[in-house]
């Protein structure tokens, strides 16, 4: 249920239930719906499940994780590391 | 590939394993409800990088696990018929029915196809007026957009050789059949990315609290899952119960609002049984009365019966997380993914398959003594 | 060795042991194994056939021949990069090849279906004459069948190679050495996917082309600059995984490999990535591994990069000190696990 995959979007045509994308995942391309993300543009990364974008990603928060281990690291640090 | 190597890097990752052992004080069981990340657990071997306390549950985040086996009866009878077409996904094909499998009906010369997409489906009914193109529409929320889709075209265009066999499940419920069951040990759970991509997670929010289970909503990449780890262990040394979500970069609070606007108008919510569960009331998804036209079982004509489970399959226990796949007496032997005796051994998904196929070695000397033993089961 | 289809979509995972052969039987993985294991082996063993290698290593009359035989059944005949009448030559020849023979002669059986068109016949066997012709290679028997109409798959060819062996090393898995550097000599899973790619329902919009190829000129080259080379292994279905894993167990050796090492490029990865696959199991058709002293895998490498098709060589893993037969792989976060024979054919996957 949950193979889904990032991709970026090349190209757009059609609207509404029929809005296609041309999404280009690691350079194979694949013609995607994007009719459940309407706000998505070309140049976009969505994620991608059985031909389907189903969200568009957020490229500020997904170096989050990375963010997030660096307070730890230094909260740690900070308290000379809990054992 | 961006958005996806960076988070299988080595340095980062040990950093994490680093940072869950550090507050990590007590025994902690978190259960993974989604397939994908138990394919990504035992893939990477994330459990090797944490502390030995923390024990990591795979719970029933396979459709194809969860698939009742009188749909694969259904499915298998419908697929026989010759005037069908039935497509599914890939991995449904090699789950056993209470006979046989879709490949087996393909072997003897039924139309069964493997398709990418439901609308891969519904564009080899609009190919073929004369065929009956079926579509076994099965998976969680994460699928449903796709499916609905399908059905929606199907209609507005007027497309009157074209159905589904529906078995779509909801991951809130299930996770409230898995709390309340007396053998419950989970103690908080990873929710499933995708599904939340596109439902949101409020409907966890009355759950963790109701539950007192930390709740964190978690990606796919070997990071997202070693940060969910590490935000559900925080919260439960902490002693907080609460709903999070890790996997920014993709799950809003809402999900997404035109996905879950066309389910709800596609679909309506059933009670299912699920495979090795039993049933759990509102916990599917049925076609809605205005589509009832594209439902293959109602289309066709189906016989109806209650089938039997092989009874040495204790797929339902590893379902629900009770037992690990190498408990089972007949896990390696009797039972491999070449001769399945239940779903959990045929997707690749599967808590057993998945076991199966990365950790037989390991794992031998344990199943030597559970032989020798004898297996005791609920 | 039979080469069924490379990457056959609904091959059936059988429920049970039916007693009848099942399209996994021929599909590289452990039913295939299995067969030969079980059934072919015991019928037909002799210490030769036993050496489980890509061909049989024969000495006649003080000279060292090799032979091998393959059958091609591979639908769709024609695909991106190449076609069931390329495949059919290169397959075989480098066969040959990783016996560390020089291809001469091949043989040519046709089982064609009633029905057949002739102009398809006629792209096959230019296909055919022209593999044949870059490798230096001639056609010098053959057969021609029909059957009925349903009764094959518009063509099988079977093709089988002699060479020569012009120097005195045993290439075999049973000449792989504690400590020996395994080279690959480029990127992975190209074949499977471009196979896979146009097939109903998985077309992609951009082209994956298959790297079938010959791999003669790299491997003769390294012989004849006298490179002691205990093993190689040419990549077909199953992948680099079961290459290795047939070895390892053939050879009773561990096999210690890193992922981080393997190449793939980033279409077939994407690829991979939508449909649940792992490219460490899919087809090859122009790929092999060498193994050979670990001291002289720096020089080996810079032999096979002068040649296009090795030219993205990388040494991968080593074989390790002790006897237990399975091959480990070091994940790209640093974990371990043990890589396990395929039981079926992969499918693309939702969950």
């Amino acid at each position: 249920m949950c193979l889904a995959v990032p991709g970026q979007i090349v190209t757009i045509e059609g609207e509404g239930v029929l809005r296609l994308g041309r999404v280009s995942f690691g350079g194979i391309v694949k013609e995607v719906n994007l009719a459940y993300v309407p706000e998505a543009r070309i140049g976009d990364y969505v994620v991608v499940h059985v031909g389907f974008a189903i969200s568009v990603m957020d490229e500020h928060e997904a170096t989050q994780v990375f963010e997030y281990l660096k307070q730890i690291d230094e909260l740690s640090e900070l308290e000379g590391g809990n054992r | 590939m961006k958005f996806i190597h960076e988070y299988r890097d080595r340095a980062p990752a040990e950093e994490y394993a680093k940072a869950i052992a550090r507050i990590t004080t007590r025994p902690w069981m978190i259960m993974e409800v989604c397939g994908g990340q138990t394919h990504a657990i035992v893939r990477f071997g994330i459990d090797e990088l944490l502390p030995t306390r923390i024990t990591l549950l795979h719970g029933p985040g396979c459709p194809v696990c969860v698939t009742p086996i009188e749909l694969i009866d259904k499915a298998t009878q419908i697929a026989s018929r010759p005037e069908v077409t039935f497509c599914s996904f890939g991995d449904m094909l090699r789950v056993p029915g209470s006979e046989r499998d879709l490949f087996a009906v393909k072997a003897s010369g039924g139309d069964v196809r493997t398709v990418y997409s439901p609308m891969d489906a519904l564009k080899l009914a609009l190919d073929n007026p004369a065929r009956q193109v079926v579509f076994f529409a099965v998976g969680f929320e994460t699928t449903a957009p796709a499916n609905a889709m399908a059905v929606y075209q199907a209609k507005e265009a007027g497309i009157t050789n074209f159905s589904v066999l529906v078995s779509h499940v909801l991951v809130p419920p299930a996770l409230e059949a898995l709390l309340s069951s007396p053998d419950n040990r989970v103690q908080a759970f990873l929710a499933a990315g995708h599904v939340c991509t596109v439902m949101g997670y409020e409907e966890y929010v009355p759950i963790a609290a109701n539950y007192r289970v930390p709740i964190v909503v978690t990606g796919f990449e070997p990071l997202d899952i070693l940060q969910g780890v590490y935000m559900c262990v925080r919260q439960l040394e902490e002693g907080r119960a609460e709903v999070e979500n890790q996997y920014t970069r993709s799950v809003r609070r809402e999900g997404n609002r035109p996905a879950r606007q066309l389910i709800s108008q596609v679909f309506r919510i059933v009670p299912r049984k699920w495979r090795g569960v039993g049933e759990i009331t509102e916990s599917g998804l049925g076609l809605a009365p205005e589509y009832a036209d594209f439902d293959a079982e109602l289309r066709f004509n189906l016989t109806a019966y209650t089938a039997e489970e092989d009874s040495e399959c204790i797929s339902g226990l590893v379902l629900r997380g009770v037992m690990k796949p190498y408990e089972c007496s007949a896990f390696g032997n009797r039972c491999t993914p070449e001769h399945p005796l239940g779903a959990t051994m045929v997707s690749n998904e599967g808590a057993c398959a998945a076991y199966y196929h990365y950790r037989r070695h390991e794992i031998q000397a344990h199943a030597a003594g559970i032989a020798s033993k004898g297996a005791s089961r609920a | 060795m039979p080469d069924a289809k490379p990457f056959v979509l609904q091959c059936p995972l059988p429920v049970g042991n039916t007693g009848f052969v099942q399209l996994a039987h021929g599909g590289g993985g452990k039913l295939m194994h299995d067969l030969l294991e079980q059934m072919v082996l015991p019928l037909l063993g002799n210490p030769i056939l036993e050496s489980r290698h890509d061909g049989a290593v024969l000495a006649i009359n003080g000279t060292r021949l090799a032979f091998t035989t393959d059958s091609y059944v591979v639908q769709p005949l024609f695909f991106p990069g190449g076609d069931i009448g390329t495949l059919a030559v290169n397959g075989t020849i480098n066969d040959l090849a990783m016996c560390g023979a020089r291809p001469l002669y091949l043989s040519a059986a046709l089982i064609l279906e009633e029905g057949l068109p002739l102009d398809t016949l006629s792209r096959v066997l230019a296909s055919m004459r022209d593999a044949a012709k870059a490798t230096g290679v001639q056609f010098v028997t053959g057969d021609t069948k029909v059957v009925d109409k349903g009764s094959g798959d518009q063509i099988f060819v079977n093709t089988a190679g002699i060479g020569v062996i012009e120097h005195q090393l045993t290439i075999a898995p049973s000449g792989a050495r504690p400590g020996d550097a395994i080279l690959l000599s480029g990127d992975v899973g190209r074949h499977g996917i471009a196979i896979m790619a146009v097939r109903q329902g998985l077309e992609f919009e951009t082209t994956i082309e298959s790297d079938c190829a010959p791999v003669v000129q790299p491997v003769l080259a390294l012989l004849d600059a006298g490179f002691e080379v205990h093993c190689l292994r040419d990549l077909t279905r199953g992948g680099l995984a079961t290459a290795l894993i047939e070895i390892a167990e053939t050879a009773r050796l561990s096999i210690a490999i890193d992922e981080s090492l393997i190449p793939v490029m980033e279409d077939v990865q994407g690829a991979c990535e939508i449909l649940g696959f792992d490219p460490l199991y899919l087809a090859n058709e122009g790929r092999f591994v060498v193994f050979l002293p670990a001291s002289r895998a720096a020089d080996a490498l810079k032999m096979l990069r002068a040649h296009s098709v090795s030219s993205g060589a990388v040494q991968i893993g080593n074989v390790g000190e002790n006897a237990a037969a399975r091959v480990t792989l070091r994940s790209r976060i640093g974990t371990l696990r043990v890589l396990e024979m395929l039981t079926g054919e992969q499918l693309p996957r939702i969950c």
